[in-house]
């Protein structure tokens, strides 16, 4: 294929002004709200002592198993060789970055005591997957570095196949991590399995690409630069198969729960009686974020489609983790099999929970910082190709 | 003998009985631990609940938050509760029992398990504690306890016993009243229990033939809560 030729994006415009002025508000918004949580304790949240991760950790979450995914895109132009996707890698390896920066923006400043942070970089228990995860992450930043390095740096070329394996290996531990934080929850039923792993996988296939795709539709539309059908296509139906994939995952996960005696109550409760639960499952997580992509997806060409199935995409992602993650608390402990159960400490109910604005307002500022940090990187370094046009890539061999 | 030796003998030995007293009642004060002896392998502390003998009543509960400080703000869902008590209805016949549930001193605890930072930890005596100085408040430790045992410092707290330090923003859960266990007392619902409650708690070290809680789970039926797990869990319960 023909070099690529990358360019800084100008960044001098109104619009480019008014985006990271939104984007600060926002942020600062999250510290605002970090700040209060921080001074006058979790209560003001709508956390609880049963439900002890909220909508920050949704966030965060998202944003750290999207993180690894948005590294996809690199993985598949220097590892797998397709050419295609190679103009794509930079972008790719950026949002990789920033992403995880905005994940664990939100992590430390919803933790109980975030002045302590020292703490957890200086004591380390190394049964812990949480310990595992501090390496994880902060060695996450390292490899994606040297290898956008090698990116760059036309004598480093090279390496980039060495050491986009090491990046894609690492963001595949990464994620096996992340999904074991829940899968090693061995006394809370909704979690403990070792399918979680796998399925934070593809979910951070599916999440990654979308922001992608969503990131570099605005990118080069908003900077003029071409973007070819050839590019999209690609990328339409990588972002399907991911989709497809998770629904999946999904599926296994909930069949072989309802095939286990003991797990039909649980299933009773996420599938039909557990209220905003089930709701979520079914419309956000099933309906919107994976029969309505896969028919804008695989439905028609269009470039709206693809940017509506990513959203799409994205949306059914947060209510899927919503649904894991708190409704996985919601639902009653099963401390005492057999015996219907009841306590001033809410044991045998499902836990009420309604986000506060501090956590929404936290985790939204954490997908802004992930955002203004790429759009401020586009403007200093080039990330971006100059053209995506149908005639600028290689779309032979991809 | 003559007189002079015989009253040089009785001196002696009077002085031997006035040495050796105190010695005797230092002894017995010994057994509890000092502060700057380290906890021990040699013993497992635990207690033995007779769930027969539980009441409707809650003295065990007012008994502990009393004695370790632990008031709330009104706010029951992020109101720390150290201990609780369960009231349980068979789903099938009907048949209701009450108990308390705490901290179980699990042998191999989950919480200590997950914790980043090693602040959850169990001490060689089996007790398991938060240290206050490392906790970071990931709540992790929340997540993965069987027994909702722990509960997160919502808020700032005010009126803190000396001994028994707590923080807002950190992780707390029954102490077994370590504070009291290493002068050598007895927890505070135990003591509660058996003074104004059913007498149904005991406590003592699970490691020692002599103690009555090792004999009674020696020669009577007892169980874990969710035993499943395989936790080996300190506390333990008859009845159930």
């Amino acid at each position: 294929m023909a070099r690529v030729h990358y360019r800084e994006i100008e960044g001098g415009s109104g619009g480019y002004y008014a985006l990271l002025g939104a984007l600060a508000a926002l942020i600062f918004a999250g510290l605002v709200a970090a700040w209060t949580m921080e001074h006058e304790g979790h209560y003001v949240t709508g956390m609880s002592n049963r439900i002890v991760w909220g909508t920050p950790h949704v966030f965060a979450v998202f944003l750290i198993v999207a993180a690894s995914g948005a590294l996809n895109v690199a993985s598949i132009a220097s590892v797998f060789g397709r050419d295609l996707y190679k103009p794509l890698a930079r972008l790719s390896g950026l949002l990789a970055v920033t992403l995880l920066a905005g994940g664990l923006a939100v992590l430390v400043l919803d933790l109980g005591r975030p002045d302590r942070l020292i703490v957890a970089m200086t004591h380390y228990n190394f049964k812990s997957i949480f310990a595992w995860n501090i390496f994880l992450y902060t060695g996450f930043f390292a490899v994606v570095g040297v290898y956008m390095w090698t990116l760059f740096e036309r004598r480093l070329n090279l390496y980039s196949k060495g050491v986009g394996l090491v990046a894609l290996l690492w963001r595949l531990v990464l994620t096996t991590g992340t999904g074991s934080i829940f899968g090693f929850l061995v006394a809370r039923e909704p979690y403990d399995s070792a399918l979680l792993a796998p399925l934070f996988i593809v979910m951070s296939f599916s999440f990654g690409l979308a922001i992608f795709v969503l990131v570099l539709m605005a990118a080069c539309g908003w900077t003029g630069r071409a973007l070819g059908e050839v590019v999209l296509k690609r990328l339409r139906e990588l972002l399907g198969v991911f989709v497809a994939t998770v629904l999946y995952f999904v599926a296994v996960h909930h069949l072989t729960n309802l095939y286990i005696a003991r797990q039909h109550d649980l299933e009773r409760f996420f599938l039909w009686e557990g209220g905003v639960y089930p709701a979520l499952f079914w419309f956000g997580q099933v309906l919107i974020g994976g029969l309505l992509p896969l028919l804008l997806l695989f439905g028609t060409a269009s470039r709206r489609a693809l940017a509506a199935a990513a959203l799409c995409v994205i949306l059914g992602g947060l209510a899927q983790l919503y649904v894991l993650i708190i409704g996985g608390q919601a639902y009653p402990q099963r401390i005492f099999p057999d015996k219907e159960v009841s306590s001033s400490f809410f044991d045998g109910v499902v836990a009420a929970y309604a986000p506060s604005l501090p956590e929404v307002a936290l985790g939204a500022g954490g997908v802004a910082l992930a955002l203004a940090l790429t759009a401020v990187a586009l403007k200093v370094l080039p990330f971006l190709p100059r053209s995506l046009a149908d005639g600028d890539v290689g779309g032979s061999t991809a | 003998m003559n007189p002079h030796r015989r009253q040089l003998l009785g001196w002696g030995a009077a002085a031997a009985g006035a040495a050796l007293a105190p010695g005797l009642r230092l002894i017995e004060l010994a057994q509890a631990r000092s502060p700057q002896e380290a906890a021990s392998k040699l013993q497992r502390w635990g207690l033995l609940i007779d769930i027969t003998k539980c009441t409707d009543c809650d003295v065990c509960v007012t008994a502990c938050h009393e004695e370790n400080g632990v008031s709330g703000h009104g706010r029951p869902a992020t109101d720390a509760q150290w201990i609780r008590k369960v009231s349980l209805r068979d789903k099938r016949t009907g048949y209701a029992q009450t108990l308390p549930l705490m901290c179980q001193h699990c042998e191999d605890p989950p919480c200590v398990d997950v914790c980043p930072t090693g602040a959850s930890f169990r001490r060689d005596d089996g007790i398991v504690l938060v240290d206050k100085h490392t906790c970071i408040g990931c709540r992790y430790c929340v997540m993965a306890c069987p027994y909702g045992a722990r509960s997160v410092v919502h808020e700032a707290v005010s009126g803190q016993k000396a001994g028994v330090p707590r923080g807002k923003g950190t992780v707390e859960s029954c102490t077994l009243c370590v504070h009291r266990v290493d002068r050598g007392q007895t927890p505070a619902c135990v003591e509660a229990c058996n003074r104004d409650g059913g007498k149904a708690m005991a406590f003592g070290d699970l490691n020692d033939p002599a103690a009555e809680i090792h004999r009674r789970l020696k020669s009577e039926p007892s169980s874990q809560v969710r035993a499943d797990l395989a936790l080996n869990t300190g506390v333990r319960y008859q009845g159930l």
